[in-house]
């Protein structure tokens, strides 16, 4: 297995070699040591690999991952995953701000909490947290869905589209238009199969509460037409 | 952008590599603001004697005699430390106020960056490794200490215009962000006779908590009111002659990472600038929730 040490190693000669990988290829494993927090470790891998990162991570770590699973274990600074578009991410402690913004597809896993901004406009992406999120998390969410095992800050969901929300603890505020939603089963569906995907067994479906979007901003209110 | 650093030592032993590990922690946040860098200390105690911190656009002329003419002038025991641009005067306690009349009326040019007991501030255009050897930062030792660079928005790249701001007895703030109020508090804060040196908007953070303390609110008290009266993005790292504290604001878009262990309290803009730090990989390490004030004391 190739080992990248990035005491020695320079950053641009990791991301270098994981971006000439053969992307039909098979499954090869890479572990990276000494990231020390570093910047773009692991950023736009598009072949189906393991990168396996051990240490704390800096910004943008993992973003536009497109196939690979990529397991930090440590923290991730802000960014982690951000316009990911498919493949697996696990960090192993807690992530910063803004995890898996604007991503369009894959799994992201965050075994300790998540900060504020978690899935800030999620375009597809599955978002799994263990622990708790931070305040304005989901803002504008389109698709996808974020399930948090702990509890959400403030704001939660503001301006959402279609993406759903699981929350299994409490939630300090809702932001506008984002409204506590009926669990059908479809819903407990995709969320068995999504604490499945992210190795969680001892928690039931059933023990989370389901936000959305209420619709009431998709269209303009001529109510509100004085404040312009 | 900005990088700011802050190191509170709870285990003496580490003291005398205070200023080593600040600088490593300092140099790493390069990258954040390479316009100017700065740094607050606070070291030994000694008894009965205050120091103040002054600088000058041209040291060689304006230090050179300056203690003999500030004993002349009844600063009796006035004695002077050059460091490039900088110089720690050292005086008695109880004549600071008299010091200050006495620079101002013998080195008009001269600017004084901060006085207390314990506290010496250096800060300078250039890049913070620059900086920091200029002064010599890594052969202080302290109880605890902060560090800022700076990549400027609100105000010119100036000496003045770098971090840490000093506007009382031995306390000094770093910033990351930007206030909206500043304005306006800069008015209210002049009216209570609080000295307000530059433009800058994170003097004004410095002043409204000197305001605060003065009023004899503790350090975690002031930072508290510091949430419902200042307006805008902030990270900040205060320093006391006791004490330690961070507070960001309620939206908390300006990065912050802090660990502890029994030896120490580090925080850092990013986790790259804490990765020197003896023990980091079994310290508790977090980022500090929005509108919370953390506060250590000695």
């Amino acid at each position: 297995m190739p080992v990248f040490d990035l005491a020695t190693t320079t950053l641009r000669e990791l991301n270098q070699s994981l971006h000439g990988l053969d992307k039909s290829g098979a499954n090869e494993q890479f572990e990276v040591t000494n990231p020390r927090g570093a910047h773009a470790v692991a950023v736009g891998i598009d072949a189906p690999v393991d990168v396996t990162i051990n240490g704390s991570v800096g910004y943008y770590c993992a973003g536009m991952n497109e196939t690979a699973n990529i397991t930090v274990n440590g923290n991730a600074g802000p960014g982690v995953a951000e316009n990911m578009m498919s493949g697996k991410v696990v960090i192993k402690g807690d992530a910063s701000q803004y995890a898996g913004a604007t991503a369009h597809g894959g799994l992201l896993v965050i075994e300790g909490n998540a900060s504020s901004r978690c899935g800030i406009s999620m375009k597809g992406i599955d978002i799994v947290v263990k622990g708790n999120i931070g305040h304005m998390s989901a803002f504008m969410a389109q698709s996808g869905n974020l399930v948090v095992l702990g509890d959400a800050g403030d704001a939660l969901g503001d301006s959402l589209y279609e993406a759903r929300l699981f929350v299994r603890g409490t939630v300090k505020s809702l932001g506008a238009d984002c409204i506590k939603k009926e669990m059908r089963p479809e819903h407990i569906d995709i969320l068995t199969k999504l604490l499945a995907d992210a190795g969680i067994s001892d928690v039931k479906p059933e023990e989370f509460t389901r936000y959305g979007s209420a619709r009431e901003l998709y269209n303009f209110n001529i109510d509100n037409a004085d404040a312009y | 952008m900005c990088g700011i650093v802050g190191l509170f030592l709870k285990d003496k032993s580490l003291e005398p590599q205070l200023g080593t590990l600040l600088s490593e922690m300092l140099v790493t946040m390069t990258d954040r603001g390479p316009d100017s860098a700065g740094i607050a200390i606070y070291g030994a105690d000694q008894n009965n004697l205050a120091k103040l911190t002054i600088q000058s656009p041209d040291p060689e002329t304006d230090f050179a005699g300056l203690a003999e003419d500030l004993r002349k002038s009844g600063i009796t025991n006035a004695s002077i430390l050059p460091k490039s641009t900088h110089a720690v005067i050292t005086i008695s306690a109880d004549q600071m106020d008299a010091t200050r009349a006495a620079l101002a009326e013998l080195r008009p040019d001269v600017r004084v960056m901060g006085t207390g007991s314990t506290m010496e501030i250096y800060k300078e255009v250039g890049l913070p490794k620059d900086v920091l050897e200029r002064f010599k930062i890594s052969d202080m030792s302290g109880t605890h200490g902060i560090g800022h660079t700076r990549m400027a928005t609100e105000s010119a790249v100036t000496t003045l215009g770098a971090h840490p701001f000093s506007t009382g007895s031995d306390q000094c703030l770093v910033h990351n962000g930007s206030l909206s109020n500043h304005n306006n508090l800069r008015r209210e804060l002049s009216h209570q006779g609080i000295r307000l040196e530059t433009e800058n908007d994170s003097e004004v953070a410095a002043a409204y908590l000197t305001g605060e303390m003065a009023k004899g609110k503790n350090l975690g008290q002031a930072l508290t009111s510091a949430l419902d009266d200042l307006d805008g993005f902030f990270t900040f790292v205060v320093g006391t002659k006791s004490g330690f504290g961070v507070v960001r604001d309620p939206i908390a878009c300006k990065p912050a990472v802090m660990a502890e262990t029994d030896a120490y309290v580090a925080f850092g803009s990013e986790y790259r600038a804490l990765v020197n730090l003896p023990g980091i990989e079994e310290a508790r390490v977090w980022e500090p929730e929005p509108a919370t004030v953390y506060f250590w004391e000695h």
